[in-house]
């Protein structure tokens, strides 16, 4: 099977939901309700066909009429006047009358093929667009003609190998009023317009597209002052490319929280808080760092005035206005209420075609909440991907509600889109607010499980070690006196220990003493006994001689029985 | 089938009205239906309009650039430029009677 040809149509995202744009040579049909921006689809086609893709075209209109459309689209830079006198565009206006008309006999829509084939042929024209040529049903009786008539056309078409957009109106359950559907086998597009909650929408939707992939989910799209844009979705497969460079935070503290080094390029980092936690100085910080080092930043703000920011961030030591002023930051703010999430996606993604930044900054992404927390999440899902596609690093902050656990719940829902997610929160305690700020994850990296304080001055912001502990985190000026008690508690501390040691030291020679004392008290009495026991033995020793001299005295005595003899004497002689 | 004008139309002013009609038939080559509603007007025209109408026929064959103008789709149409308003007559022309309706020439007797 040989591979569909396609034509581009030029239109923003829609060549790419449609891998390459309508059927080439074949008619494709775009329908939707009045307003859906169908005729502004088939006129950007033609206009981008014969601006950018040298395809001359004929815009054949059923209802409006040529000046009419000419003075329409001119707000949107489109010069049909200008394109048709350089034989680009021919306008062919097919004005229908039913009241001026009557039918007598056989007829045939020849002329309409006449006129249409004069125009192409006039230019050479290779796309053609026909606005509502339903409006014909309005002004000829005979429908089974007409509608004979139709099915010819469209042959015609593409027996002729001209690209056609053909729009219609909705019908009632039907994609089309008259059915036009059913001959226009290769594509139809089908337009939405809707409003929820007082913002509206448009969608767009492949309706079929034979022989060829395409995106069947409805796509949001946008028309404003530079045309129709469709918002590409996000891309099904998770393959960007990875950077290992880093980018620094704009803070050097909270880069030392990050192994030093800051965030991964390209990342997706979300900075949570409380509200005048600090969210948008960080945001300001960051900006203002990456256009410090040569790159191009775009801001949005949907809080505060570009010209409000800027004075604000001056307060905290960040000169916002002197890189607008190089062109390397874009300041962009409008109201979240403005439009649809998907309109601010859109937008963001039209700023970020034309700025071309590596890093963009958006303050806060939570307002862009206006419908369900599903939709934010589906949409910054698209965001962060075509972010992380193109290696833009993207900055969200979030501005949170609740107490402790309920702040890091809040954003729950999109934590598994972020790699590098900062928590910043007050801290109320003795009667003031001060900031701390933590690294609840960073994806790739060791990094700080600190809680650190957060300081901002006119020099800029610090994040200094908080004081932990008793189960409380101290800040602020608890934390500068609870650092003075303890130096006091310390120096008292070692005060007691330098007096006990000192009293011990005492007691330590006063025992010493008593020690000694006793010891010579004892050598001295030892050495009585001692004597004592010597003076007993001389004695005996003599007893015992005197004892002897008197039995030799005596005479006759033996020698051994002198001895036992000389005991008993002995104690005879003691007692 | 050229543009021609017709000779009758020479003498204006004639007829029951008195008014000139000015009428274009568009045609798109020689087909059947061409054919035949060349064929009717004539024979209207002589029934009806004796000496008070002028006639173009109009190929768009060859003219295609013409049928801008008189915003023409069907074919064959027939164009009644004068009297105004203009009327456009679609169609063979086989039905005489809503053809004489079309061209405002029976408004008495309907």
């Amino acid at each position: 099977m040989t591979r569909l040809d396609k034509s581009l149509t030029g239109i923003t995202g829609f060549d790419e939901v449609t891998n390459g744009g309508v059927p080439k040579g074949r008619p494709t049909i775009v329908c939707g309700g009045a307003g859906c921006g169908k005729t502004m689809f088939a006129l950007e086609f033609l206009v981008r066909g014969a601006t950018e893709y040298n395809e001359p075209g004929v815009l054949m209109t059923f209802e409006e009429t040529s000046e009419d459309m000419t003075k329409n689209v001119a707000s949107l830079g489109f010069d049909l006047k200008g394109l048709a006198a350089r034989k680009k565009l021919v306008l062919e206006y097919v004005r229908i009358e039913p009241a001026e008309i009557q039918e007598t006999g056989e007829y045939d829509l020849e002329g309409l093929f006449i006129r249409l084939k004069h125009a192409v042929d006039s230019i050479g024209a290779k796309r053609v667009v026909l606005d509502t040529p339903e409006a014909i049903f309005s002004g000829f009786s005979n429908t089974g003609l007409l509608r004979a008539e139709i099915r010819r056309l469209f042959r015609w078409l593409k027996d002729r190998g001209l690209t056609t957009v053909v729009t219609a109106e909705k019908g009632e359950g039907t994609l089309t009023r008259y059915g036009l559907e059913e001959y226009v086998s290769d594509c139809v597009i089908f337009l939405d317009h809707r409003v929820s909650e007082q913002v509206s929408t448009r969608r767009l939707r492949v309706v079929k597209y034979r022989g060829s992939s395409h995106v069947a989910d409805e796509i949001p799209f946008l028309i404003d002052d530079r045309g129709f844009s469709v918002l590409p979705t996000s891309s099904m497969k998770l393959d960007h490319a990875v950077s290992n460079q880093r980018v620094s935070s704009g803070v050097q503290d909270l880069d030392d929280m990050l192994e030093g080094k800051g965030f991964y390029r390209g990342a997706s980092v979300l900075v949570s808080g409380t509200a005048g936690a600090g969210k948008s100085s960080l945001a300001a910080h960051f900006a203002e760092r990456t256009c410090r080092e040569g790159k191009r930043c775009l801001y949005v703000a949907f809080e505060e005035s570009p010209a409000q920011a800027m004075r604000n961030m001056r307060s905290v030591g960040v000169d916002l206005e002197k890189q607008v002023r190089k062109g390397l930051l874009r300041f962009e703010a409008w109201r979240p209420t403005q439009s649809g999430l998907e309109m601010h996606l859109l937008r963001i993604h039209k700023l970020v075609e034309e700025h071309k930044p590596d890093a963009v900054v958006i303050d806060p992404v939570t307002n862009l909440l206006v419908g369900s927390q599903q939709e934010l999440q589906s949409v910054l899902m698209r965001l962060i991907d075509f972010l992380k596609t193109q290696q833009i690093t993207g900055f969200f902050t979030s501005l949170t509600q609740g107490r402790d656990k309920e702040i890091e719940q809040t954003d729950v829902g999109i934590s598994s889109l972020i790699d590098t997610w900062i928590f910043a929160r007050d801290v109320e305690l003795n009667g003031e607010r001060n900031r701390c700020i933590y690294v609840l994850k960073s994806r790739g990296m060791p990094h700080s499980n600190q809680v650190r304080e957060f300081v901002m001055s006119k020099d800029g912001i610090r994040l200094l070690p908080v004081y932990v502990g008793s189960g409380t985190v101290l800040t602020g000026s608890a934390r500068l006196s609870q650092e003075a008690r303890e130096r006091a508690e310390s120096v008292l501390r070692q005060q007691t220990k330098e007096e006990q040691q000192r009293v011990l030291d005492g007691k330590r020679k006063a025992l010493e003493a008593q020690i000694a004392a006793m010891r010579s008290e004892f050598a001295q009495e030892e050495a009585r006994v001692a004597l004592v026991a010597r003076q007993e033995k001389r004695r005996k020793r003599e007893f015992s001689r005197n004892a002897l001299e008197m039995v030799a005295l005596r005479g006759g005595a033996r020698q051994g029985t002198a001895a036992d003899r000389n005991g008993r004497v002995g104690d005879e002689h003691e007692s | 089938m050229r543009a021609k004008v017709d000779a009758t139309s020479k003498r204006l002013n004639g007829g029951r009205n008195g008014r000139l009609v000015e009428l274009r038939l568009y045609v798109a080559g020689q087909t059947p239906k061409s054919l035949a509603a060349l064929a009717n007007l004539k024979k209207i025209c002589a029934e009806h309009l004796e000496g008070r109408y002028r006639l173009n026929v109009i190929d768009l064959v060859k003219t295609p650039q013409l049928a801008r103008n008189d915003q023409i789709l069907a074919i064959p149409t027939l164009v009644r430029k004068l009297p105004e308003p203009i009327r456009k007559i679609i169609g063979d022309l086989s039905d005489v009677d809503r053809v004489l309706v079309g061209l405002n020439l029976r408004e008495t007797e309907s």
